[in-house]
């Protein structure tokens, strides 16, 4: 068992292993986002009040959730790379950060779309969620500015970490204020007391994209964690040798 | 006597002294302390200047522009933190000294909220009854400034030893902290709002109280860590 983790630390390692199980989460991605896609926008039936409009959810509610799904990643790896000093886990806070940031954007943007038949607006202030994903955005730009503006990879990391975890803890908090600050958007539809409002064919669908974009987010956090591990450790032997092998020319 | 192998201060000793040095050293140099005073003062002209004289309307974004006022005097006066003590290295011998790097954090915050978050608290009913703002309002204005500045204060110090050394940390301050206090804001502000509505106001001033203690307690201990690395 400890093995295993030393081994998993090891970068040489990680970097063949990533390698080995990014098919395992890419396959899936593209299954369950094509079923997802699919029965989504052409199968699902229409919602009564919101027409085809509702279709968006496939994508926002997804991107809204891997937002958050990623600073949370990011905030724990943060933690276990500062309280036991593993590099692997700051390099997995370091490749969140970018992925995560998208994400959020995408779910501003849909949520925008969505809003735009719904509300009449592009943006409504008064709609607590998107207001705490845009300053879940700005906690992202805030911590990749950090880690910018530092030199060296190692303070970088370490800094970072505590930007994270402060972070981590004032999300609920951020997200209570904003919701204490106003309520006009809809209630929470999927997990609510009594089982779900949705009809099935709606709820599967959505379900499967969920999956889909978490096996998503996996595969492409395991490609930036390789990029990073690579350059991380540009300086080292095993690179050098991977990158120019021996008898090669110089 | 329970300590008495060494001539190190206790614990109590030594953040005192740190807390008379700060203020003295801001006493020497009055425009660290004015300045954001001048400058909270400015940004509140600022939005009656744009957005027009009516009364009314000023009455109504009243609470807000004192808050966001506020919150960018707090912010100006941040970066200062630990920056001198940082160039002129004697933030070198407060971190070799023998008590917790937690104690200097906690220290160093105290005297900035002492000459900065609490001048404002004391100048902001001023600025306050050109807005209009009712007299039950402005109580309830200090009240919220009073827990407020402290959470900024604290959340501050955070941001401040993590971006102490670091070319433009001034801007990137602003980045890192301004997420991290809008509940303070909207909290703050909200509530304001209620008192001049003549609403209930416990909600926004439980919280309020609530955030800053639990700044209290772990702000300290995050802004030393920061202050830890970024001083290596």
């Amino acid at each position: 068992m400890w093995k295993f983790f030393h081994k998993l630390a090891s970068p040489p390692h990680f970097y063949d292993l990533a390698n080995k199980i990014i098919p395992w989460f890419i396959v899936p991605a593209i299954l369950l986002i094509t079923y997802g896609t699919i029965a989504g926008l052409f199968f699902a039936p229409m919602d009564y009040q919101q027409k085809d409009a509702f279709r968006i959810i496939y994508i926002h509610v997804p991107a809204a959730y891997i937002s958050m799904m990623a600073y949370m990643t990011m905030a724990i790896s943060a933690g276990i790379g500062l309280i036991w000093r593993m590099k692997l886990a700051h390099a997995v806070a370091a490749a969140c950060a970018p992925i995560g940031a998208w994400f959020t954007f995408l779910a501003l943007i849909t949520g925008s779309i969505w809003g735009r038949p719904m509300w009449g607006t592009w943006w409504e202030w008064g709609d607590p969620r998107l207001t705490s994903e845009l300053i879940l955005l700005f906690l992202y730009f805030g911590y990749l500015a950090l880690r910018a503006a530092i030199d060296d990879t190692s303070k970088a990391d370490r800094s970072s970490a505590v930007l994270a975890l402060v972070g981590a803890i004032n999300i609920p908090i951020i997200h209570f204020s904003v919701e204490w600050w106003s309520s006009l958007h809809q209630g929470p539809t999927i997990v609510r007391e009594g089982g779900p409002a949705m009809p099935m064919e709606m709820l599967l669908p959505l379900l499967a994209m969920i999956l889909g974009f978490t096996f998503f987010f996996g595969a492409v956090l395991l490609r930036r964690l390789r990029t990073e591990v690579l350059y991380r450790e540009r300086r080292t032997g095993w690179v050098k040798r991977m990158i120019q092998p021996a008898g090669g020319e110089a | 006597m329970p300590y008495s192998d060494s001539a190190s201060p206790s614990l109590g000793k030594a953040f005192i002294a740190l807390v008379r040095r700060d203020l003295l050293l801001a006493w020497k140099r009055p425009g660290d302390v004015l300045n954001p005073l001048f400058f909270f003062a400015m940004v509140a002209t600022l939005f009656p200047l744009a957005v027009g004289p009516s009364v009314e309307q000023l009455a109504l974004s009243g609470p807000g522009v004192l808050w966001v006022a506020a919150l960018l005097a707090a912010l100006l006066s941040l970066n200062s933190l630990f920056l001198t003590d940082y160039e002129d290295g004697s933030l070198d011998q407060l971190l070799l000294s023998p008590q917790p790097v937690v104690l200097l954090t906690l220290a160093k915050t105290t005297t900035h909220w002492l000459i900065s978050g609490l001048p404002l608290v004391l100048v902001s009913p001023l600025i306050a009854v050109t807005f209009q703002m009712p007299g039950h309002a402005v109580g309830i204005l200090m009240i919220t400034l009073l827990l407020g500045t402290i959470s900024l204060s604290l959340l501050g110090s955070i941001g401040a030893a993590l971006t102490v050394g670091l070319n433009r940390g001034n801007a990137l301050l602003s980045l890192l902290i301004l997420p991290l206090a809008m509940p303070v804001l909207i909290f703050g502000a909200r509530t304001v709002s209620l008192a001049a509505a003549n609403d209930t106001v416990a909600a926004g001033i439980y919280f309020l109280g609530a955030y800053s203690a639990m700044a209290m307690v772990f702000a300290p201990f995050a802004a030393a860590a920061a202050l830890k690395i970024s001083n290596e």
